[in-house]
């Protein structure tokens, strides 16, 4: 009789959302292997904190999205009204250009590493405001470095939490400590 | 010397309220505007009567995005001669009655956090939801609606609507009852808010204080009432004033009108006639040379479009008198004296929003 022991398995780097489903299935199971930096991007995907931080209509839609029915609070996502503890600027609504460099102060208040959102068709390229206005900033890019657009005058709740998924998964996937390293 | 503003969480969008303080104590407030300009009267000469509608939307008070269309195409329709059908007149009441609940309740929800309670925000919110829920099966949108237009409103009623309407409205004055309980009893709302912030009715006046802010002061005026427009001169309901003129006052001024905005729904639906909805206008509408002014009650008070043509199928010149900005002075007058923390209570009481003040 073949006494050979089993082959032992290559090892395998299981996605972290799916290693903890493995983890919490298994009974006594303890361990779990993942990289350092996808368990600190997993952690802050998982906890964007906004910027409570509303120019126009688009703030309305916003506030929507964080009140009941909607209900930001379940992907983790709970505004902060101070940018020290912010890391995670949603720019709804039109910005003027007296407004700019208060929006860029306050993008630098933010600790890194930080993300923007540009909510609606008025902070990405000046929406209705575009070509004939002359006091309206024609999209926030050029303030500040946005992350994700979100699309529509006003977008609608579901439209702003599609935005903050798709930034969680841009951020699932983030150089995070490697870029640290290389910037030291 | 304290800058409040404009990014605060307080300030219902970016306005700046350069305080000068003695020790707590408020000496003078001066609010800087203008960080919401968005050139909204110079782009309206550069586009058509219908485009303007869309405008009217975004660039003015974008919480009561159908009171804006209504004071506009009024000017419009008044200059133009353009006939409303008896159907479309009545929708649009109906509509401007939802609008202002909606728009209070974002009011009471918002103002309520400034003053440290949560709860009433998300209350406020779950009701104004059904009430956008009711505006997107009309009008497609739900902040923006671009739903009336010259000599009318774009499409009818749907099927079951008015039934969906009513029972919102057999059941909101539960919920109002609700806010009442949170707020009304709240011994710590009460001090906030009663006797603070006391706007004097003749301060009102030469301020020119308007809507509900003035109302709580006792000047006992509403457009609805003295200058009817669409189907308001046909219904019965009242309109809440009260005299003692403080951040009390001015909230039971407008819990009180949504209780009437309730009513006038619901007579308007009872009485709503069948017919035409839109009368027959060209899409570019000329309007005649001349000049006109169409004044409405806003949500926040009075608001009024001054209209000039000459004879193109653009404006000439829109002159937007926004009730907010004339509040807004009114709160200077009677912030002095009161301490910083009283400051958020006043602000808040007289509900403005800034795209009203700086257009």
């Amino acid at each position: 009789m073949s006494t050979q022991p089993a082959a032992p398995r290559p090892s395998q780097l299981l996605p972290l959302d799916v290693a903890v489903d493995v983890l919490e299935g298994l009974p006594g199971g303890r361990v779990i292997l993942t990289k350092v930096e996808s368990l600190l991007n997993w952690g802050r995907a998982a906890s964007l904190w906004p910027l409570t931080f509303g120019l126009a209509c688009c703030a309305i839609e916003m506030m929507a999205a964080f009140a009941g029915r909607f209900d930001l609070d379940r992907i983790g996502v709970i505004p902060r009204a101070t940018p020290r503890q912010a890391d995670l600027m949603i720019v709804a609504g039109r910005c003027t250009i007296k407004m700019a460099p208060i929006v860029r102060r306050l993008w630098e208040q933010m600790p890194e590493p930080k993300y923007v959102i540009s909510m609606g068709s008025c902070a990405t390229c000046g929406g209705p405001f575009y070509y004939d206005n002359y006091s309206i900033l024609k999209g926030i890019d050029q303030v500040v470095p946005v992350d994700v657009y979100v699309p529509g005058c006003p977008p609608r709740p579901e439209a702003l939490i599609e935005g903050i998924l798709k930034l969680q998964e841009k951020i699932k996937v983030e150089p995070f400590l490697r870029r640290a390293a290389a910037q030291a | 010397m304290l800058n409040m503003g404009p990014q605060h969480p307080s300030t219902h969008g970016v306005l700046r309220l350069v305080v000068t303080l003695d020790g707590e104590n408020i000496v003078e407030v001066q609010p800087d505007i203008g960080y919401l300009h968005s050139s909204v009267e110079k782009m309206m000469e550069y586009r058509t009567y219908l485009q303007n509608v869309a405008l009217t939307d975004r660039g003015m008070d974008y919480l009561s995005a159908l009171a804006n269309e209504e004071a506009f195409l009024l000017a419009v329709e008044r200059l133009g001669g353009i006939e409303v059908p008896p159907r479309a007149r009545w929708i649009r009441t109906i509509m401007l009655e939802f609008q202002r609940i909606a728009s209070h309740l974002v009011w009471l929800g918002t103002w309520a956090i400034d003053l440290g309670a949560t709860t009433v925000f998300l209350y406020c919110f779950r009701e104004r939801e059904r009430i956008l829920d009711l505006f997107e099966q009309t009008t497609g949108g739900r902040l923006h609606h671009v739903y009336f237009r010259p000599g009318g409103v774009y499409e009818d009623l749907p099927a079951g609507w008015t039934d969906r309407a009513l029972a919102f409205c057999a059941e909101f004055p539960r919920h109002l009852q609700e806010y009442h309980d949170l707020l009304t009893g709240n011994p710590i709302f009460q001090v906030r808010t009663q006797g603070v912030g006391v706007l004097p009715r003749e301060t009102a006046i030469a301020m020119g204080a308007c809507g509900p802010v003035a109302r709580a002061s006792g000047v006992a005026f509403d457009v609805r009432k003295a200058f009817p427009y669409e189907a308001y001169g046909e219904l019965d309901f009242e309109v809440p004033v009260f005299s003692q003129g403080d951040c009390w006052a001015r909230y039971l001024v407008r819990m009180e009108e949504m209780r009437q905005s309730v009513r006038i729904i619901e007579q308007a639906i009872a009485q709503l006639p069948p017919g035409e909805i839109r009368s027959k206008v060209q899409v570019t509408v000329k309007l005649p040379r001349g000049e006109v002014y169409a004044r409405t009650e806003s949500p926040r008070g009075d608001l009024g479009v001054y209209l000039v043509s000459n004879g193109d199928d653009t404006p000439y010149r829109v002159k937007i008198r926004a009730p907010s900005f004339s509040n807004l002075f009114a709160l200077t007058e009677i912030m002095r004296g009161w301490k910083v923390a009283d400051v958020i209570a006043i602000l808040g009481s007289v509900d403005i929003v800034l795209s009203d003040v700086d257009r």
